[in-house]
């Protein structure tokens, strides 16, 4: 690679509170490749699609300023999360095509300083991985193939659907037949498990109000991957993860089956595969054991 | 370059007054690209099996009768070229009714709840009008803009049978009725919206089911965005005070508390102040693995207490919220 890759990485809030190892991992993997990345500290939460159900405008006006930061710094902005990644796009598409509504936003950005422009690119990392990075290089890093494991993709709604919105951003994904985290295991030299579930939705964004709903959800496709002989299931989306692989007691018993799975983050599955420390992967963190799948190299 | 392509389709087969189980069936055809999958159906009863069934009607895309999932996907099957998809799948088709487990003839379905669901939220205008009017009821092009797309839905029911919350929760409206109240309510002649709106509110059946995962959007085949309307009718519940405080709309509301102190979310917080302390006491189970695992953690503090890390220039998101907030709870 010529040039240096050099991101600006919204976090969101959970790499920040609930899922360390997502951040931390995610440098890991950004350092061993050789690329650069700047923090956002300036960021604040996307809205998660809660605040826009309470106010769109509001949720327009807080995310447009999130990517002013990027723009300030000329650089690709990278999610670590679905849900970030479609709140964002969402605002960018609203006001780079609704000229009345960058107005108002910008009208409210200009009594903190700002200006959103629309300059900044907005892709989550696993699609900067395989557009950018490029699939080829990161099979060239490996240092702990992965053929030992049976991976189960999990891909989250939020970047794969509506398919119109991301089709730049994440490189044409069919959503009805995703292929992107597939490919990266392939190039990690792990076996990706074919199943069913790996498009549909893990019931996250209903926990609270409609419980039963959201263990039903997850739990059909953390058992369709277990019946499928996955040894664990990675995700780009901390969201899923944490619906995932916190909530395997409860999704149990409501499934009326023991639930057992590994729920891995993308970029620890990178990190693994990178040879990353013990540390920066983070496999301590999770609900459902997972620290077994690190093996130092 | 051959102009058809020799491709074998597989077929959901089912007859509930003779089969206990459903079936695939395989045909081989011939497939030219200005075929529609509708041209295959037809093809299959004609050529092959008169005995398979399948609803079609308008053949132009206007009349709904003719939805089916193709691989999962939904698709007018009287609008969507095989071609297209046999790309978009390897060469693989499979055709399935909109709702195998509501299968009555192999691509037939029942779609009395899809029906009782629509007929439930009044989708009409509702308004007293004069027997003998003397004038129109007029409408400006900015009122008739505000149905957005949501007009043009066609009831095929491809949102409806792809959404993953109805599957679970049969008594969800689902997508295709929401666009459908949020169609009449924001219409300027109707005098029905607070009712709309206070049905869509409800638990259980009301938006604040939905679980987000644009399967609607996705499905439609007339790109009208179903969870579009979703997202409008939450926001118009909160700006006609029709929303009432329970555990969902403090959920979408509560977000601003933490993002006003740090700038994030109150990842804790938001679960106390949204379901009381006494509906958090059912998380405590789950909060005390989070905990063990370090998912609920020590940054610079007691786990709940002032312990979030704080974004940069915190000012600015408090005082955008100050100045661009409309709704309140």
């Amino acid at each position: 690679m010529s040039e240096q890759l050099h991101y600006a990485l919204f976090t969101g809030c959970t790499a920040k509170q609930s899922t360390p190892e997502l951040l931390s991992s995610t440098l890991a993997v950004a350092d061993k490749l050789g690329i650069k990345i700047t923090i956002l500290e300036e960021a604040s939460c996307c809205g998660a699609s809660h605040l826009q159900d309470f106010d769109e405008f509001l949720a327009h006006v807080l995310n447009a300023r999130n990517i002013c930061y990027a723009e300030k710094l000329g650089l690709t902005m990278i999610t670590i999360c679905n849900t970030c990644q479609l709140n964002s796009a969402m605002t960018k598409h609203a006001l780079d095509t609704d000229p009345e509504l960058k107005a108002r936003v910008n009208e409210k950005l200009a009594e903190v300083g700002l200006e959103y422009k629309g300059t900044s690119e907005i892709k989550h990392f696993l699609y900067t991985l395989i557009d950018e990075y490029g699939l080829e290089n990161v099979k060239d890093k490996v240092q702990v193939p992965l053929s030992h494991l049976n991976i189960a993709p999990f891909y989250g709604c939020h970047n794969i659907r509506p398919s119109e919105l991301h089709e730049e951003a994440n490189g044409h994904e069919n959503p009805y037949n995703p292929t992107s985290l597939d490919s990266l295991i392939d190039a990690l030299e792990g076996n990706p498990v074919n199943y069913e579930s790996k498009n549909k939705c893990c019931g996250f964004h209903v926990e609270l109000q409609a419980n039963h709903t959201s263990e039903v959800l997850a739990g059909n496709a953390l058992l369709d991957a277990m019946d499928n002989n996955a040894d664990l299931m990675v995700t780009p989306c901390p969201l899923c993860h944490l619906k995932m692989d916190t909530y395997q007691d409860s999704i149990g018993k409501v499934m009326g089956r023991d639930v057992e799975l590994p729920v891995l983050h993308m970029p620890q599955m990178v990190a693994l595969a990178l040879g990353c420390t013990e540390k920066e992967i983070g496999l301590n963190f999770h609900v459902q054991k997972a620290k077994h799948l690190y093996t130092a190299s | 370059m051959s102009e058809t392509r020799k491709v074998t389709i597989k077929a959901f087969r089912f007859n509930a007054e003779t089969d206990y189980l459903p079936y695939t069936k395989q045909y081989e055809m011939e497939v030219g690209k200005d075929d529609l999958i509708l041209d295959l159906m037809n093809r299959i009863k004609w050529e092959h099996d008169g005995s398979f069934s399948y609803r079609r009607s308008c053949r132009h895309g206007i009349c709904g009768a003719c939805a089916i999932k193709v691989n999962g996907k939904a698709v007018l099957a009287c609008k969507q070229n095989a071609i297209e998809l046999l790309d978009l799948f390897d060469n693989d088709i499979t055709l399935e009714p909109s709702s195998k487990k509501r299968a009555i003839k192999d691509m037939i379905i029942d779609k009395s709840d899809f029906w009782e669901k629509h007929a439930a939220i009044k989708p009409y205008v509702v308004a007293d009008v004069e027997p003998h009017p003397t004038h129109e009821t007029k409408q400006s092009i900015s009122e008739f803009n505000n149905f957005l797309d949501s007009d043009l839905c066609i009831q095929c029911g491809a949102c409806h049978y792809s959404c993953p919350a109805l599957e679970v929760n049969p008594d969800f409206f689902g997508p295709a009725a929401f666009a459908a109240a949020y169609r009449f309510t924001v219409d300027t002649r109707d005098t029905a919206g607070a009712e709309r709106l206070e049905l869509t509110a409800q638990p259980s059946q009301g938006v604040w089911d939905c679980v987000k995962c644009y399967e609607c959007a996705e499905a439609c085949p007339k790109e009208i965005n179903p969870i579009e309307k979703i997202g409008k009718l939450h926001n118009m519940q909160f700006e006609q005070g029709i929303a009432e405080s329970n555990v969902a709309t403090r959920h979408a509301e509560g977000f601003l508390r933490g993002m006003k102190k740090y700038g994030y979310l109150d990842e804790a917080d938001i679960v106390t102040y949204s379901e009381g302390l006494l509906g958090a006491a059912k998380h405590i189970g789950t909060a005390m693995k989070m905990m063990k695992s370090g998912k609920i953690h020590w940054h610079s503090g007691v786990p709940f207490i002032d312990s979030i890390p704080k974004i940069k220039n915190l000012d600015e998101v408090q005082k955008l919220i100050e100045i661009s907030q409309t709704n309140k709870l």
